[in-house]
């Protein structure tokens, strides 16, 4: 379980408007990129210091290449990330709310208590 | 010594500033009554002649990350950039400078220190919309400096409730002593029951009428009590994912005061999420 990385994925690309745009046209080789290039970058560091230890298990390499929300949620990445990069990469494709709502209704079946999202 | 001309709660909705500047078949149905209810909340803040702005609110994941991620952080700068490219994008928030009051931020950072809290604090921070909705809503000429404080209610593991409460008793009692003639407003913004991200979210309601119901009646009359008799970090997990905005108000409920009944007392059910709007004065209005 990597849930700080699933999130570092959601939070980097979400601020990107170009990787936005990746994400959404290219799953599989925006996670393939990402995981081989920026996975172990520290985000306020110069290049040259690399982290050596973070990688995706397979479950979760899925869960991101498959735009799978619902899994995402099911391994505690965090939902305000995941929400948020969603809405930008699809609620375009939808009309207004429409995407929202049925982005809920696909998660009707979950009960309380939801995964843990502590990293 | 400064006064506390007003201490304010309230929700920070996203969706006003777009809702409230929309027209024609764009302008959602309740935006007449929702822009009626800012404008009178807002002649509460007018009414207090306020000099500097404490705004109390929490980065959602824009500059603080999950690699270094401080509980509470006051904000020391001589200005404050504002909104991100995602609320942006969104919600369609506009990009925002804000003056800030580094006197008064140094001197929370101080006297929180020596006081047991061990404030974080940045020299370059970039506001979101926790900290921007209120100065549209409240103050939209954005006129006044303001020192942000930022708490985590967003990446367990979280502070508990009732240290949100002490760190809004400490902010009222530090800014009462803060040696300065100056009128200062603490203004803070949280939720009520909201889901993100999970199966009750964007519902015809909040997610938990039940907890905004009581939650609205605590906050009224100031019930700190009560209201950490029943709110835990567990507990706040029923009434929506992200209710643990909640901890917010129960700041301002700190910085307001034990048993001190709100002066003015707003609301309004929207889709999502409910609006609610307070506003204390503790030492009398001006006008």
């Amino acid at each position: 379980m990597s849930k700080y990385l699933l999130d570092k994925f959601l939070y980097t690309v979400d601020r990107d408007p170009a990787l936005v745009e990746r994400y959404r046209s290219d799953p599989a080789g925006t996670v393939a990129w990402w995981e081989q290039d920026m996975a172990n970058t520290l985000l306020n560091c110069v290049a040259a210091e690399k982290s050596t230890w973070l990688a995706f298990t397979d479950e979760e390499r899925r869960a991101l290449i498959g735009h799978d929300h619902v899994a995402l949620f099911g391994l505690g990445a965090h939902p305000f990330l995941t929400l948020t990069l969603f809405i930008a990469m699809f609620e375009r494709d939808h009309g207004p709310l429409e995407y929202q709502l049925a982005y809920g209704r696909a998660m009707s079946h979950i009960t309380m208590p939801y995964p843990d999202i502590a990293t | 010594m400064a006064t506390v001309a007003a201490v304010i709660a309230s929700t920070h909705h996203p969706f006003y500033y777009r809702a409230s500047t929309s027209a024609g078949p764009e302008r959602p149905p309740f935006a007449d009554e929702w822009v009626a209810k800012i404008e009178a909340f807002r002649q509460t803040l007018t009414r207090a002649e306020p000099d500097v702005l404490v705004m109390v609110g929490s980065d959602h994941f824009h500059q603080l990350w999950l690699d270094n991620m401080p509980q509470f952080l006051v904000g020391k700068a001589p200005f404050f950039d504002a909104n991100w490219y995602n609320e942006e994008r969104e919600f369609g928030l506009p990009r925002m400078r804000l003056a800030g009051q580094e006197d008064l931020a140094g001197y929370l950072l101080r006297e929180g220190l020596d006081s047991g809290f061990d404030l974080a604090f940045s020299n370059e921070l970039r506001i979101d919309h926790s900290v921007t909705c209120p100065i549209i809503t409240l103050r939209p000429q954005a006129d006044l400096p303001i020192v942000p404080v930022y708490t985590n209610i967003f990446a367990p593991p979280l502070p508990r409730p009732g240290r949100f409460v002490e760190l809004g008793r400490a902010l009222r009692r530090m800014v009462e002593a803060w040696p300065s003639d100056q009128r200062v407003a603490i203004i803070g913004t949280g939720h009520l029951s909201l889901e993100l991200g999970g199966p009750r979210q964007f519902g015809p309601h909040g997610p938990d009428p039940e907890f905004d119901r009581k939650a609205v009646e605590w906050i009224a009359n100031g019930d700190i009590d009560g209201c950490l008799a029943e709110v835990t970090l567990d507990s706040l997990h029923t009434p929506g994912n992200a209710t643990h905005g909640f901890m917010d108000f129960m700041l301002m409920m700190g910085a307001a005061g034990d048993g001190a009944k709100a002066d003015y007392t707003d609301s309004l059910d929207l889709f999502h999420t409910m609006e609610a709007y307070f506003t204390w004065y503790p030492n009398g209005a001006t006008s």
